[in-house]
């Protein structure tokens, strides 16, 4: 099966049923299908070929939905930028994987228009909103939709790739994971079945359709024939409750961030939440007492605490039952996928409770990072049986005698933050391009709200007159919202190893808040 | 109009009666200082959306709610966290006019 058949099969089942609320309009199935196969058509006039790549840089929208079903019938592969990257790492996103088509908007035009001439694999950009440049590389997306309605011809096969999903890299510089058709169709086979999601669910999703954990959103819902709300952000909590009443949402998709500001609520046990079937937590270990403080306000609704990676896009769930069983758990592998525990020698962990390196098999493991061979050889190891290879997460475990996990620590010094992934190397990277700025070292800290808040440790040259405010301005013009840190600390000089090193570890115990 | 125009930098009213000029001018150093850090290269009308801007996010949000219910002495309902109150300057501008008592002329 490939991931564009979610929609086509969909189609056939329920042509005129509403699929997608979006901006004050609602789709049918019917609607979406002829728009995407008239963009895939108009795509391949513009030039796009089998598994030639097309970048969506779009905020949440009709469009940017209709884009990723049109990508996938003319045969390409769909990469969504998050809509809040800065021109450089855009430049660096396009390049890497030679983007051949970009969807986006006027907004963001002004982004792309300093490095589009960087970009030499860039043959055309469509704008999804109104287009009044004046620029042969500008195409309007209300244009494609003139091509035909048929689908177009598409020998895609589930082993081609659907998506490359960019995530942060520890060097500072993303990487593009890859999912074939068979990887995305798989991790979706697993999660529809123990959510037992059916055609009667709707699906709130106010996450970001460049995080994984947004996008199967979509792709489950047109995959199980539901109804997909789609909302921009979770910015105005009221708007989003109000959404999750009047539409009738039976499934609320949220991370540990989001249910912190939506408990911040006084009056939330005055709505009728009772058509609320589920709600999903991952990213971020969910704490007990918002689990409790959920389970009140949610009395009839199951509450699902996940753990998953982008390279395989989810590995366990906690089966809501087992939440008071065992809250500080993140649950046990999905269907179709082994989990096992490595020790530092490499050998399988037989014992309950000892610590290792989580190592998952099934066919939603990604096919590789793309282009990093040598990324790929640490994290794609030969496992446990012969001829196939396994993903070696990086992440730190415990499993107790039934085989449910409980998360450790991360082996790398990635910061989590409200659900995102930071590589503290990327933000070096951005305060090391400010001149004072001589010494600089990047961690997260503990914060209620979004789990690690990020901090930067600098030290400027001797007669500096930097101040935070400008390093932090800096940051916001070169960094997504979510990598600027919240905390500048100034120091004479940051701690180093015997060989000069900046030691995070060091720095850690020494830090304060 | 401009940010720009009415004035970074303006000097909080001491006087009791509150105009929604001056509680414009005070929302707007608060999100220019706050949100845009200083940078004057931001511009700011009075219609934008601050969702469409890519100005706040969440926990952005709240320091705006606590600061507003701390400068203007009002308490926001839950019910009122929704854009067509908060989502911009002109918007936020009514919202707390309203909840003060003050009829704007």
């Amino acid at each position: 099966m490939l991931v564009n058949e979610f929609l086509e099969k969909s189609v056939k089942r329920f042509p005129n049923k509403i699929a997608l609320v979006s901006q004050n309009k609602r789709l049918t199935y019917i609607q979406i299908e002829n728009a995407a196969n008239s963009l895939a058509n108009a795509l391949i006039f513009y030039g796009l070929h089998k598994q030639d790549r097309a970048a969506i840089y779009l905020e949440n929208s009709i469009e940017s939905v209709i884009s990723i079903f049109g990508i996938l019938k003319a045969s390409g592969i769909f990469v969504i930028i998050n809509p809040q990257v800065k021109s450089k790492k855009l430049e660096y996103m396009l390049n890497d994987c030679q983007v051949k088509i970009l969807i986006t908007d006027t907004k963001h035009l002004e982004e792309i228009s300093s490095i589009m001439p960087n970009c030499s694999h860039l043959k055309k950009v469509i704008i999804a909103d109104e287009n009044k440049h004046d620029n042969s590389l500008l195409y309007k997306f209300e244009d494609t939709l003139k091509y035909p309605i048929t689908r177009p011809l598409n020998n895609s096969i589930d082993m081609d790739l659907a998506s490359l999903i960019y995530t942060s890299g520890s060097t500072g510089n993303p990487k593009g994971v890859m999912l074939t058709h068979l990887n995305m169709v798989s991790a979706a086979n697993s999660i529809i079945e123990y959510l037992e999601n059916t055609n009667e669910d709707i699906i709130l999703n106010c996450l970001p359709l460049s995080f994984d954990y947004g996008l199967y959103q979509i792709l489950m819902t047109f995959k199980f024939g539901g109804t997909v709300v789609l909302e921009r952000s979770f910015l105005y909590p009221y708007h989003i409750i109000d959404k999750v009443v009047k539409e009738k949402i039976t499934g609320f998709p949220i991370v540990p961030t989001i249910v912190a500001i939506l408990l911040k609520n006084k009056n939330l046990d005055k709505y009728d939440f009772s058509r609320l079937r589920y709600i999903t937590s991952t990213a971020q270990v969910l704490p007990v007492k918002y689990i409790i403080q959920l389970q009140k306000i949610f009395p009839n609704t199951k509450i699902y605490s996940m753990y998953g990676l982008t390279e395989c896009k989810r590995v366990t769930y906690l089966p809501p039952d087992e939440l008071s069983r065992r809250p500080n758990s993140v649950g046990k592998a999905m269907p179709n996928v082994e989990i096992y525990l490595v020790n530092g020698q490499g050998e399988k962990i037989i014992k309950p409770g000892e610590i290792g390196e989580l190592v998952v098999r099934g066919l939603n493991v990604m096919k590789g990072y793309w282009n990093l061979p040598e990324e790929n050889a640490k994290k794609l190891r030969p496992g446990l049986y012969p001829g196939e290879k396994n993903l070696f997460t990086g992440d730190l475990f415990k499993m107790d005698d039934e085989n449910y996990l409980y998360f450790v620590a991360r082996k790398d010094n990635m910061i989590k933050t409200a659900g995102e992934i930071v590589s503290p190397k990327e933000v070096e990277n951005i305060l090391y391009e400010i001149d004072d700025i001589i010494e600089a070292g990047v961690v997260g800290v503990p914060d209620e709200i979004l789990g690690h808040a990020i901090k930067a440790v600098i030290a400027l040259k001797e007669d500096s007159k930097l101040t935070k405010e400008e390093i932090i301005l800096y940051c916001s013009k070169n960094l997504e919202k979510f990598m600027v840190p919240k905390y500048i600390e100034i120091r004479k000089q940051l701690p180093k190893t015997s060989t000069g090193k900046i030691s995070l570890k060091n720095f850690t115990k020494t830090l304060k808040i | 109009m401009y940010i720009e125009e009415i004035g970074w930098g303006f000097e909080m009213a001491r006087s009791e009666k509150k105009t929604d000029i001056d509680i414009k001018q005070k929302l707007n150093v608060f999100i220019r200082d706050k949100f845009l850090l200083g940078n004057k290269g931001v511009i700011l009308n009075d219609y934008d959306s601050f969702l469409d801007k890519g100005i706040i996010d969440s926990t952005g949000v709240l320091e705006l709610v606590n600061y507003i219910e701390e400068t203007f002495g009002i308490k926001i309902d839950d019910e009122e966290l929704i854009p067509d109150n908060l989502d911009s300057l002109d918007k936020l501008t009514n919202f707390i006019t309203k909840k003060i008592g003050y009829v704007s002329k």
